[in-house]
């Protein structure tokens, strides 16, 4: 019917299925992302890490790219291993975690702000649903710049190597994904957490900083002060480092985790207690979300 | 006729005191006022039949579904406008519109052009592209009430509706509903204090005090009922005889001091009639009033209940 026609009527077509509904808020929220050139430029640059070291993967496998530049003794400086995709998942997920502070704190609290909550919820549309939609942003952008990648370079690596190195090192792929995830969830987790529950974005984004960096600085401070290691507990990026090492090497160690995550030999503490900790902290986000993503406020 | 909305001993406590309290009603009117002074259940009620709060105790029916156990069910079929300012400050309106049509259910072309139908039918056409934060208060009110017909519902939920709108806003939205509820497409269900805009809008009554039913009325019936129950004032040396004529033609009369007189008409008889009797008789009108028992009357009676209970 033409606009001109003012006039009510009632809608008889088809309906969308609950998937395609809750896809419907990632997609508007990545029109509005795309609309902010220093996002898509900063997301862009993101993926600087994978492709140089994609290029390295492919020059140590290329004799005659290496006789080219004239650095035939190059296959030995760096090496695929551990460490190689360990630093590529710490680095990307320090990028993450920068993208994750200016877009997260932007995805609830603008529907807070002025009770949009209430008209998302008054449709055929759940509590739950809408956090994940709301998460599903982060948690495809994070995918793209982590474990995404790191399979991509895994590959290469072992198409390049031989399968028999693929076959040798699988765990470095199940270390990647599933560290990846752990890092997508709880990342996601808490920028909806501290977008619900602080108003203004920028404080939100500080925020997130403040939970990684300077509750490293508060663990380190406690160790010293107290002549410990158990202060760690309180530094959310050594709980993360610990699991990952743990993942990609098992029991046995030869790094002391990623680059943003280092943590000192001798002074770990046992894996089951990081695990507490991460989980300690998802449950609180998700009951900060579970307290602030309501139709409407009970007053008490 | 289908009841659209029933209670079924529906009791809600928020925060351990007690909302609503084992309210039992079957509502089956086209447009049904929910009234009451502030505080006294009617968002809460909206909000509890929406899946925001759940019962404590007995249940609600929406078109025979029970809102415990077909919550999405339910919402599917509402349009809801709230009481507060609901919007996206940064968005569009015609966006904002869409985005609620699509989460609704309707697919992506649909929904596009069903916003902008919708934007043009509240009077907002020409501001569509306009972030709903640069609105004023009444334009506010119109993109609301846009999102909440855009899905085409089945029942459209207005929670005071006409909440700060100047006039000439207020009479604007109140058309719509009206046109809304005369297409009689859907059934609406108005929360509002204000008894004006529940008796312009609504053909039955839920009226609730501290979160009991205090009346609960048809007003289409009450209507029709005082249409025939006048109230007079003559004037003439004649007037016993012109009593005595009307109720030869069926009238009841109940004569007062100074020439007034109450009457109720039988069906069938108009007042020209009553004119043309007084002229016969040589006696003069000089004021006719259709006494009604108007929602105002309902409603203090409804006040003036102990604890609010019918």
């Amino acid at each position: 019917m033409a606009v001109y026609k003012k006039t009510y009527r009632p809608y008889e077509g088809a309906l969308t299925g609950p998937l395609a509904r809750l896809l419907v808020i990632p997609r508007y929220a990545f029109e509005e992302l795309h609309r902010s050139r220093f996002l898509s430029v900063f997301f862009l640059a993101t993926f600087l890490y994978p492709l140089i070291s994609a290029l390295i993967i492919y020059v140590q496998h290329n004799t005659s790219a290496l006789q080219l530049l004239n650095v035939q003794n190059a296959r030995g400086l760096i090496s695929i291993n551990v460490t190689f995709f360990l630093s590529l998942l710490g680095w990307q997920s320090a990028m993450s975690l920068f993208l994750a502070a200016f877009v997260g704190p932007g995805q609830i609290s603008p529907d807070l702000a002025n009770n949009g909550l209430s008209l998302y919820l008054a449709r055929p549309f759940s509590r739950v649903e809408y956090v994940l939609g709301k998460m599903s942003v982060l948690v495809i952008l994070i995918s793209l710049m982590t474990w995404i990648p790191g399979l991509l370079l895994f590959l290469l690596q072992g198409y390049l190597e031989g399968w028999s190195w693929m076959a040798d090192n699988v765990r470095l792929a199940s270390g990647l994904f599933f560290g990846s995830w752990i890092w997508i969830v709880l990342v996601s987790l808490l920028a909806l957490a501290l977008s619900a529950w602080v108003k203004w974005k920028p404080a939100a984004g500080a925020l997130m900083f403040v939970l990684f960096f300077v509750t490293s600085a508060f663990a380190a401070t406690i160790n010293a002060v107290q002549r410990t290691h158990w202060g760690n507990l309180a530094s959310v990026s050594y709980l993360v480092g610990t699991i990952w090492v743990q993942l990609f090497e098992g029991a046995n160690k030869t790094t002391n985790g990623a680059v943003f995550f280092r943590s000192p030999i001798g002074e770990e503490i046992p894996l089951g207690y990081c695990w507490a900790g991460l989980i300690a902290l998802v449950l609180m986000c998700l009951y900060m979300l579970a307290r602030k993503i309501r139709g409407a406020e009970v007053v008490r | 006729m289908e009841p659209v909305i029933e209670l079924d001993d529906l009791d809600v406590r928020l925060a351990g005191r007690p909302i609503l309290k084992k309210l039992k009603a079957a509502l089956t009117g086209r447009s049904i006022g929910l009234l009451g002074p502030n505080g006294a259940g009617k968002s809460t009620l909206l909000n509890t039949l929406l899946g925001f709060y759940k019962p404590f105790a007995g249940t609600a029916r929406v078109f025979g579904r029970d809102i415990r156990s077909h919550a999405r069910e339910v919402r599917g079929l509402i349009g809801y406008m709230p009481e507060n300012e609901a919007f996206i400050a940064g968005m569009s309106g015609v966006r904002f519109v869409r985005l609620m049509a699509e989460l609704a259910g309707l697919p992506r072309e649909h929904a596009l052009e069903r916003a902008h139908e919708a934007f043009f039918y509240v009077g907002l056409g020409e501001v569509r592209y306009r972030a709903l934060g640069t609105y004023s208060l009444g334009m506010k009110q119109s993109a609301k009430l846009a999102q909440a017909i855009a899905h085409g519902p089945k029942l459209l939920f207005l929670d005071e509706p006409t909440n700060g709108l100047d006039p000439p806003m207020r009479t604007r939205m109140i058309q719509l509903i009206q046109e809304i509820r005369d297409r009689g497409d859907l059934r609406l269900i108005l929360s509002s204090h204000l008894l004006r805009d529940v008796e312009e809008c609504c053909d039955e009554v839920l009226i609730l005090k501290d979160g009991n039913i205090a009346a609960f009325c048809n007003l289409e019936e009450e209507r029709r009922s005082n249409r025939r129950f006048l109230e007079i004032e003559t004037h003439g040396e004649r007037n016993g005889d012109f009593l005595a004529a009307m109720e030869k033609l069926g009238c009841e009369t109940a004569p007062g001091a100074q020439g007034r007189v109450k009457l109720v008409m039988p069906d069938g008889l108009e007042v020209r009639d009553l004119y043309e009797v007084a002229a016969a008789q040589n006696v003069q009108i000089r004021r006719l009033d259709h006494k009604r028992d108007s929602l105002e009357d309902i409603f203090l009676k409804a006040m003036e209940t102990p604890n609010g209970r019918l």
